[in-house]
């Protein structure tokens, strides 16, 4: 499966980056050469494998619903870019 | 050309639990934005989910509400895109493996008949913040954001804008009886999305589907859905093709608009949730939830109809409140005479409360009060319209029946010979009346009983008054 | 011998028999920080006053009379992508400028109850995504013992610091390698314990089903110490495992009479440098006189595991790195004119090159029709190394390799050569991807430049390998060597 410009370009917006045209073409190489290498895990047989998620198993963790404090304002704005008062401000969203 | 609509609904409901789904800041909002968050539902570099058990307790709860089969091995999934009001910009969802699956709802048409609407799956997931668009731009607030959230998706089972409304009442009825969620659409607690497609009559393959979002209640879900189905219709007619979208329903506009942003590149990129672990649901604690299942008020309706031998619709009506229906089984219980227990509750009570804009959690007598003036009544120690002015007071001061009639002096005087006296007293002197009567016009006697009602202040047994007016009549 | 030459287990009895001041001792590392970072650029953010103030606070413990806990006074460097309260935390990126951690690491909250001393952030590749430290948006880090080589990734300013005698204990963290090849590099002690034994919270992701902090020291009962303040399960990650904590100390015998261990025959194919190749077989040798049982063997999935693992975190990173976006916190364009344009003109001018790489491959395996083929075959190839390495750990108490294919290569070397940077994680990744323990140890010097040998264990076995690692050490001055003496 050859990566494509088409497939770069789409890729991108969903992973809201963009590239100039030479940066898209270095993409392009490198992602079929790193995609050429993974190819080999089709030399594999996983039909009847079970996907392993957590490399160590764990089951049933769960937190109590029990009320604790929260963050102080202050510290989420402190690390805000932009904010009026108490909210985070980012450019006008139409929807 | 005739066409068919087909409908599903994927509701989600905001679930009263304390804290959100994935860490421990509460959902009850008090003050400023943004003060409810942590690094975890703010999406701080570092921070690790941990998931609610109440959350999967309340969803496993709903499942079982709604016929579903609950998943034993599961786990939380990730659902990526880009979003102001998405803290890490994935949310932590649900997809291969939801808690619930294949449930149903029944709802009941209106020519009586009964159709079963499959529930395809309920899962739980996280919801986002809130955002404020204003002319300086658009304000974020993380406070909703991992508020824990069930989504229920219906199977393409529903075949009208109206039976949608049933299915969505009786979703809601549900959710609001096992208290997984307070179902306030206005609000946003409960959430509808509608999707509708039609195709021609007789056929079995689909049409092409859109999705209606931000129907925020049962009006705007009947009417939006409407409008749809009439676009569709209006497009197909004139050769054109339906689009697969999201649609916006415009409550001001009546219509539905394309809804831009959404439409960008949908690819979601699930993949599991490594950050939680495999859930492994027990058979065990199914049972313990299953026992924490109240009586849903449909089978409240169906076992009062049953048990009571109440009329369909007095059953619907007394169920559509568990404070109602409680209030009803007690006084019927307690007087032996469901009928009138319902008459009570469905007449003057439920008046009464109007009028005030009150519940009956408010009410100032209890169910036995009611149930003994029932007995009074039956026991013709007052009649039925005393009765009303006793409830009156009952309502008002919260008095018992036996001392509002002994206070009023309002007992029943069922002493015939007393009666007979004033029987004829007013016959003496309604001669005109009697004259009619022999020409044939029966009613009369009403308008002479209500005089001899008056005379006595109604305190007179009206069985009696009507046997001995109708006696003494005739003798004249 | 000078303070800084000393371990953090002689430093910590000297503090406790009040042979020391913590206070002196936090100076004297702060004071070679000074002297030397910018030659070698390591840390990132040196934090005196915290230090000091902390140092002082052991010396009034000591002064009391109380009792001092595990840490006891001695000095850590920290990798700058680990959450400390009020410090930076950059992950050396340019998207994270400005942000100040608001809330401390599992593993922080550790180091700090056990009487450690913070002294400071160090380097690292971006958001860890590297295996030279040469990808960090900030500075550039050498190796210690040659500052024209690199000091390997992605925990270079980790392992560099401990190497150049900066402090006595690092953190860091291991993806794919991430703390045994830069342990490797620089010729100290690298241990990445069992995935779920040591808290992930408070340490920013790069591949959730991956990562794990791990330790950096002079020698094994150094690493050993620190791992034992580290690990433990913990509320706040539900992912660490409920298994009690051993004391590793009782580990720390020479005695491995009757272990077997076992020599896989893909780890020492083509590829390897004959130096490295021979310091590794004469390491054996010496397991062998100890009386280990040394047993070739074959991991045939061996080389499948770097595929997987590549789909695997990059695909984990890709998500985990979304929430950088210019909203909340760090950086924020200054050309925008709406949403779209905010998160794509922040993160494509925060992001370095390799980051932006990696989040491209991982969107893109994850993309619709891809997934298939790509995650869900990785998380299935998992299964079969993990049953790979559990069918051995039936028959071998640890597993023997290389850490490295070679010794320290020169900054700028392999920078363009991606396959080639992705190709010298080969024997660390399958140990990422089963989710087992490995440590490296220094077991020679080649040119001037250390060599490791890595040992890989069964899981919660770090006990084992510990134990191994320290009776090897005890038959050997490898860890003695610092680059003052061995280097360049």
């Amino acid at each position: 499966m050859a990566v494509t410009k088409n497939d770069v370009e789409y890729v991108a917006e969903l992973a809201r980056l963009s590239f100039n045209e030479e940066e898209k073409v270095e993409l392009i190489g490198n992602m079929n050469v790193i995609l050429g290498y993974i190819d080999k895990l089709n030399e594999l047989d996983t039909d009847s494998v079970d996907i392993t998620v957590n490399p160590y198993y764990v089951e049933n963790k769960f937190r109590e619903d029990i009320v604790e404090k929260s963050m102080p304002l202050k510290e989420v704005i402190d690390n805000s870019p932009q904010n009026l008062e108490e909210y985070i401000v980012v450019p006008k969203i139409i929807e | 050309m005739e066409f068919e609509t087909v409908i599903g609904l994927e509701v989600h409901a905001e679930l009263l639990t304390d804290t959100k789904i994935f860490c421990s800041c509460s959902t009850k909002f008090q003050g400023k934005a943004n003060t409810q968050v942590c690094p975890v539902c703010l999406g701080l570099p570092g921070s690790l989910p941990h998931l609610n058990k109440k959350v999967l307790e309340y969803a496993i709860k709903t499942g079982l509400a709604l016929n579903c089969d609950i998943t034993k091995i599961g786990r939380m999934d990730r659902k990526n895109y880009f979003y102001a009001d998405c803290p890490k910009n994935y949310q932590i969802t649900q997809d291969e493996l939801p808690i619930c699956r294949n449930g149903y709802i029944d709802i009941e048409l209106p020519d009586g008949k009964t159709k079963r609407i499959g529930i395809e799956r309920i899962h739980i997931e996280e919801d986002a913040g809130k955002l404020l668009h204003t002319k300086a731009g658009t304000l974020v607030d993380f406070n909703r954001a991992g508020v824990p959230l069930i989504e229920i998706v219906s199977k393409p089972d529903i075949r009208s804008p109206y039976e949608a409304t049933l299915y969505l009442q009786k979703l809601k009825s549900i959710l609001f009886a096992i208290g997984v969620s307070d179902c306030k659409m206005e609000q946003g607690s409960l959430r509808c999305d509608g999707n509708v497609s039609i195709m021609p009559k007789g056929s079995t393959k689909f049409g092409t589907r859109c999705e209606m979002k931000n129907l925020n209640s049962f009006k705007a879900l009947e009417k939006a859905l409407n409008y749809e189905i009439v676009r569709h219709k209006e497009v197909i007619e004139e050769g054109g093709i339906i689009h697969q979208e999201t649609r916006r329903w415009d409550e001001a506009e009546g219509k539905t608009y394309t809804m831009r942003s959404k439409e960008m590149a949908n690819d979601y990129r699930y993949f599991p949730e490594g950050d939680l672990v495999t859930l492994n649901i027990s058979d065990s604690w199914i049972e313990e939830i299953r026992k924490t299942i109240p009586e849903l008020p449909y089978q409240k309706m169906e076992r009062f109809i049953k048990e009571y031998k109440i009329p369909e619709y007095d059953a619907g009506i007394l169920t559509m409140s568990l404070g109602m229906a409680d209030f009803f089984e007690e006084t019927a219980k307690l007087s032996k005479d469901p009928k009138a227990a319902s008459n009570w509750l469905m007449g003057d009570i439920s008046r009464l409360l109007n009028e005030d804009i009150a519940d009956i959690s408010s009410i100032k007598f209890k169910p036995e009060d009611l149930a003994n003036l029932i007995t009074l009544i039956n026991s013709s120690k007052i009649s039925n319209a005393i009765g009303k002015t006793v409830l009156e007071e009952m309502y008002r001061s919260g008095e018992k029946p036996e001392k509002v009639i002994e206070d009023k002096g309002l007992v029943q005087n069922s002493d015939e010979d007393e009666i007979l006296a004033v029987v004829n007293r007013i016959l003496d002197s309604n001669g005109e009346s009697i004259q009619l009567y022999k020409s044939g016009r029966d009613r009369v006697t009403g308008f002479l009983i209500g005089l001899v009602m008056k005379e006595t202040k109604g305190k007179a047994n009206p069985k009696i008054v009507n046997k001995l007016m109708i006696q003494e009549i005739k003798k004249r | 011998m000078e303070l800084y030459k000393k371990t953090a287990h002689e430093i910590k009895e000297l503090i406790q028999n009040k042979e020391v001041k913590a206070k002196e001792v936090a100076d004297t590392f702060i004071k070679r920080i000074k002297k030397n970072n910018e030659d070698l650029g390591v840390f990132l953010y040196v934090d005196e006053e915290g230090a000091k103030s902390k140092a002082e606070e052991v010396d009034l413990k000591v002064e009391k009379g109380e009792k001092l806990l595990g840490l006891s006074g001695v000095p850590i460097a920290i990798k700058d992508n680990i959450n400390v309260s009020g410090m930076q935390n950059t992950c050396a990126s340019k998207i994270l400028s400005g942000y100040r951690a608001p809330y401390d690491a599992t593993v922080i909250k550790n180091i700090k109850t056990a009487d450690g001393v913070i002294l400071g952030k160090v380097n690292l590749d971006e958001f860890a995504m590297g295996s030279t430290t040469e990808n960090s948006g900030i500075q550039l880090t050498r190796n210690p013992w040659d500052k024209t080589k690199v000091p390997g990734g992605s925990s270079g300013g980790s392992a560099a610091s401990v190497a150049a005698m900066m402090s006595p204990l690092s953190i860091g963290t291991d993806t794919g390698g991430s703390v045994r090849q830069p342990a490797s590099l620089c010729g100290v002690v690298g241990l990445k314990p069992t995935y779920g034994r040591v808290s992930r919270y408070g340490v920013v992701a790069f591949g959730s089903t991956l990562d794990q902090v791990g330790t950096f020291a002079r020698d094994v009962e150094d690493c050993a110490l620190l791992t034992e303040t580290l690990a433990g399960l913990d509320k706040n990650d539900f992912t660490t495992a409920d298994k009690i904590v051993p004391n590793y100390k009782k580990s720390l015998t020479q005695d491995i009479r009757g272990k077997r261990i076992g020599i896989p025959k893909e780890y020492f194919g083509e590829g390897l440098n004959n130096d490295v190749r021979k310091a590794v077989d004469e390491a054996i040798l010496v397991f062998k006189e100890n009386g280990a049982e040394i047993i070739p063997c074959s991991l045939p999935l061996t080389d499948y595991a770097l595929a997987a693992y590549y789909i695997i975190s990059s695909a984990e990173a890709s998500s985990n790195l979304a929430r950088f976006d210019g909203i909340r916190y760090g950086y924020r364009s200054k050309e925008y004119t709406d949403s779209l344009g905010l998160y794509t003109n922040s993160r494509s001018e925060g992001f370095g090159k390799e980051v932006k790489r990696r989040i491209m491959l991982g969107t893109y395996v994850l993309s619709a029709g891809y997934y298939d083929a790509y995650y869900k075959k990785a998380l299935k190839v998992r299964t079969l190394i993990k049953n790979d390495f559990l069918e051995s750990f039936k028959n071998f108490d640890a597993i023997l390799s290389p850490t490295s294919p070679t010794t320290a290569f020169n900054i700028g070397e392999k920078v363009n050569d991606i396959l080639a940077m992705y190709l010298s994680d080969v024997y660390t990744v399958p140990v990422n991807i089963a989710g087992i323990p490995a440590i490296s140890v220094p077991c020679g010097i080649s040119q001037g430049l250390p060599i490791g040998l890595q040992l890989m264990g069964n899981y919660f076995d770090e006990d084992t390998l510990f134990n191994l690692a320290y009776s090897y050490e005890k038959s050997t001055r490898w860890h003695k060597i610092t680059f003052e003496e061995g280097g360049r």
